[in-house]
């Protein structure tokens, strides 16, 4: 084997690390290390002269092992790894180690120790580096092809969008027609547009697009395979249908919280903003006297987050009122009056406008809804008002499908605590799902209105047409390894993984564990449940892991 | 072992890449600041997490070790948090039997938006091994003693008997087996703890006659246990092959460790 040469290079990320570390102590330090050839310390070891210093340090001092500390892997590694792989170094030959977000940041009145703990941190990843490997990334070949799951307006815009650059798309939708939560809403705000319009001139447009076949009242039953493979099978009247498909969008929508047993809903007198729109749309609004109440049933403890439509939905419903019923009394009972942006904050001031009253209440203090009459604190006032009422209507959260759970576990993509999807990374990667080829739009996701569904289909679209354009796909390499040796094919790994990525087969030694590399996601569950002991998982081995528990005292004698 | 003045502990975290990995970022984005005793190994999924490598950090000298994952329900590899929970309970359940306080492993929930909760757990979390104090202060160990006993841990956790029980945990305590039986979980805690403390005798025992051949009673001395636990253990092992007698002394047999694990 040839010899190891680690390289270090020490960020001073400005003053982030540089103000609040001995960044030069550390680069020294680095250099004691065992098979540290050559260490650095740059100003920004991101910045091209940063990343020029790293290509030539691995040709000149022949490195081939490169370690860099500063900010995180979480953003930088993928810059690092590509610059290795430019100098003709194996991407995965790249060690990381975090000195900014997780030392310099967290301990900044404590330089001495705060640089001990650096030292220890890149003592770490040498030694980890030591142990690298190299390792190939996965090709597979993606089929051209789609399946959008959800009718609604963002699968509906999602599916047309990838129908329209060439790709054959499967439209799946559970209920009988297409539309999803817009068949039930009467107008949509700011502008006051019928939804069943929207649905209308949309639903055409898919009809008639040849690429895009529309399959109603069905259900996804099961999914198999992965990125670029999938294999989908569909229940539609009683039967199977199979299909491939190389990219799957999920756009299943959400339903809305049915208030049972609060604020005395009945339907009738005490309804939903969805059962009013109804209402509206049938002109059966009789009332003079209307209470809206904020936040039925969300940001609480049960549920936490805030819905984030309701507040311009009750505005629209109350202006609507007014519209047809000038004298109607409207008041709006809200702990908070979410309306940002340019557009819905100008629609709010517009809205008030129109004399509908607005009455902030605190979460501890409820209004109450009695027979006839809502007693509210109002917070502003400081006391209490009781407001008769002919008509109260209770602004409830979007609430995921009971299904949605079941969808998941066939897709293998998690839910978040509510049962919403939840995509890669909020920031970096919205409308991804950590699985590759999955991707997600519309309020599956997160309550969102028409405008925000329909960007993120056009993303997800986006998204999703990488792969089936370029026709292959490149995974990363972190599976496991089986020792067939080892191996006593109990098929335990089997059982732990989520995603069918380790199977047991016959093989002429036995029972043995394989990997199906391009459905591995890289966790390691696997190995470190192993009753023999018998996976390893590639760059994350317990050599490596082991290496780096290094007690301190040995670092700082 | 002695009482140690200004004791800093010396605190591992394996943290999970896509949570709590994220919300340590976070902490430091929003520059929470808590004690420099923790230094975090990024893992992709903390149930990468081999129980063996927890007692191996203990077996390093280390005093505390944090296993953080995303919370339950919201993994990013669906179900890898479930699984690193009931590995981290069989490692607590070994650290007892070592004489170690389980409270130095913490196992707990962070996600990518809980900057703020994960300096808390990490300042909390410090106060509570700082008081502990160094590995073992708990015990009445030698600190060879101490690392011998957790070797033999460490050796248990690798058995297979375990590890095949934690890995059918959830379908036995949750699902009914082959024969449609269910497992309640108290039923199985009790069998993991049988369990772990046979193989824990076996695997000390076994450490015992690593470097010299031992009779029974002189195994029982050296290990702390009584001669007819030692025995019904010899049985058990020389049948798989791991002891083998070397010679008689008297009329006692002496044991040495064969070949294997």
């Amino acid at each position: 084997m040839n010899e190891v040469r680690v390289g270090v290079f020490v960020c001073h990320c400005g003053t982030n690390i540089g103000g609040f570390l001995d960044v030069p102590e550390l680069a020294k330090y680095a250099l004691s290390l065992p098979h540290v050839v050559f260490s650095k310390d740059n100003r920004y070891t991101c910045s091209e002269a940063g990343l020029t210093e790293i290509k030539s340090a691995i040709a000149e001092k022949k490195l081939n092992r490169v370690v860099v500390a500063s900010c995180t892997p979480r953003t930088h590694e993928p810059l690092f790894r590509s610059t290795c792989k430019e100098a003709g170094l194996n991407p995965y030959l790249f060690q990381f180690v975090n000195i900014r977000d997780q030392c310099s940041w967290v301990h900044m009145q404590d330089r001495e120790r705060a640089t001990e703990k650096a030292k220890a941190l890149i003592r770490m990843g040498a030694a980890r580096a030591v142990l690298l490997e190299p390792l190939e990334e996965i090709e597979v070949e993606v089929s051209p092809c789609a399946l959008v799951i959800g009718g609604g307006i963002a699968g509906m815009t999602c599916a047309l969008s990838l129908a329209n650059r060439g790709f054959e798309v499967k439209l799946v939708e559970k209920e009988d027609r297409l539309g999803g939560t817009l068949n039930n809403l009467y107008k949509l705000y700011p502008t006051h547009e019928e939804a069943s319009r929207l649905v209308q001139v949309k639903t055409k447009e898919v009809e008639k697009n040849p690429k895009l076949e529309v399959l109603t009242s069905s259900e996804v039953k099961e999914v198999e395979g992965f990125v670029g493979n999938y294999d989908v099978t569909v229940r539609q009247g009683g039967k199977d249908r199979l299909f491939k498909a190389g990219v799957i969008i999920v756009a299943t929508g959400a339903e809305t919280l049915k208030p049972v047993g609060m604020y005395g809903y009945d339907g009738e007198k005490v309804v939903t903003q969805l059962e009013l729109e109804r209402m509206l749309k049938e002109g059966r609004v009789n009332a003079d006297k209307i209470v809206m109440i904020q936040c039925v049933g969300s940001r609480n403890e049960k549920r936490a987050y805030c819905s984030k439509v309701c507040c311009l939905t009750a505005l629209k419903n109350a202006v609507l009122i007014k519209e047809t019923n000038p004298d109607a009394q409207v008041f709006v009972l809200y702990r908070d009056m979410v309306t940002q942006g340019t557009k819905y904050e100008d629609y709010y001031g517009k809205a008030r406008e129109t004399g509908i009253t607005f009455i902030k209440y605190l979460p501890e203090r409820q209004p109450v809804v009695e027979n006839g009459s809502v007693r509210v604190y109002d917070e502003l006032l400081g006391e209490e008002l009781i407001l008769p009422y002919d008509l109260v209507v209770l602004s409830t959260p979007m609430v995921a499908h009971e299904d949605s759970r079941d969808l998941a576990q066939k897709l293998k993509v998690p839910v978040d605590e509510n049962g919403f999807f939840l995509e890669a990374h909020v920031k970096l990667r919205p409308v991804d799902f950590a699985t590759d080829g999955i991707y997600v739009c519309g309020c599956g996701h997160w309550p969102a209105n028409v405008d925000e569904s329909v960007f993120q289909a056009y993303g997800a679209a986006s998204r999703a047409s990488i792969p089936i354009s370029v026709g292959r796909v490149k995974t990363e390499p972190l599976i496991p390894l089986v020792n067939e040796d080892g191996c006593s094919g109990c098929g335990l790994c089997e059982l732990t993984c989520p995603f069918k990525a380790i199977q047991v087969e016959v093989t002429e030694k036995g029972r043995k564990a394989k990997v199906v590399a391009a459905s591995c996601k890289g966790c390691g569950a696997c190995g470190a449940g192993c009753p023999q002991m018998a996976i390893t998982m590639q760059h994350f081995t317990d050599k490596q892991l082991i290496a780096q528990v290094i007690p301190l005292a040995e670092v700082i004698p | 072992m002695t009482l140690q003045k200004n004791f800093e502990p010396d605190i591992l975290g394996f943290l999970c890449n896509w949570c709590s990995y994220a919300g340590a970022d976070l902490a430091g984005v929003s520059r929470f600041q808590y004690p420099p005793n923790i230094r975090i190994i990024r893992v992709m999924c903390s149930a990468r997490v081999d129980p063996t490598i927890v007692l191996e950090v203990f077996i390093r000298g280390l005093d505390g070790v944090m296993v953080l994952g995303c919370h339950l329900g919201t993994c990013h590899y669906m179900t890898g948090n479930y699984y690193m929970e009931r590995r981290m309970k069989m490692a607590k359940n070994v650290l007892k039997k070592v004489g170690l306080s389980p409270e130095r492993l913490l196992v707990d929930w962070v996600s990518a938006a809980e900057g703020e909760r994960f300096a808390t757990l990490v300042r909390e979390f410090t106060e509570k091994v700082k008081k502990l104090g160094p590995l073992g202060q708990e015990t009445d160990l030698k600190l060879e003693q101490l690392k011998t006993r957790l070797t033999a841990a460490k050796d248990a956790l690798a058995q297979q008997r375990i590890r095949w029980l934690v890995g059918r945990e959830r379908e036995l305590v949750e699902d009914k087996n082959v024969f449609g039986e269910k497992v309640s979980q108290e039923e199985f805690d009790e069998l993991m703890f049988q369990t772990i403390e046979k193989e824990f005798a076996k695997r000390r025992i076994l450490l015992s006659i690593e470097e010299e051949a031992l009779s029974v009673r002189e195994i029982a001395q050296k290990v702390g246990a009584s001669p007819r636990d030692v025995l019904r253990n010899m049985v058990s092992l020389e049948r798989d092959g791991l002891v083998s007698v070397v010679g008689i002394e008297g009329n006692s047999p002496k044991y040495r460790r064969a070949g294997g694990s």
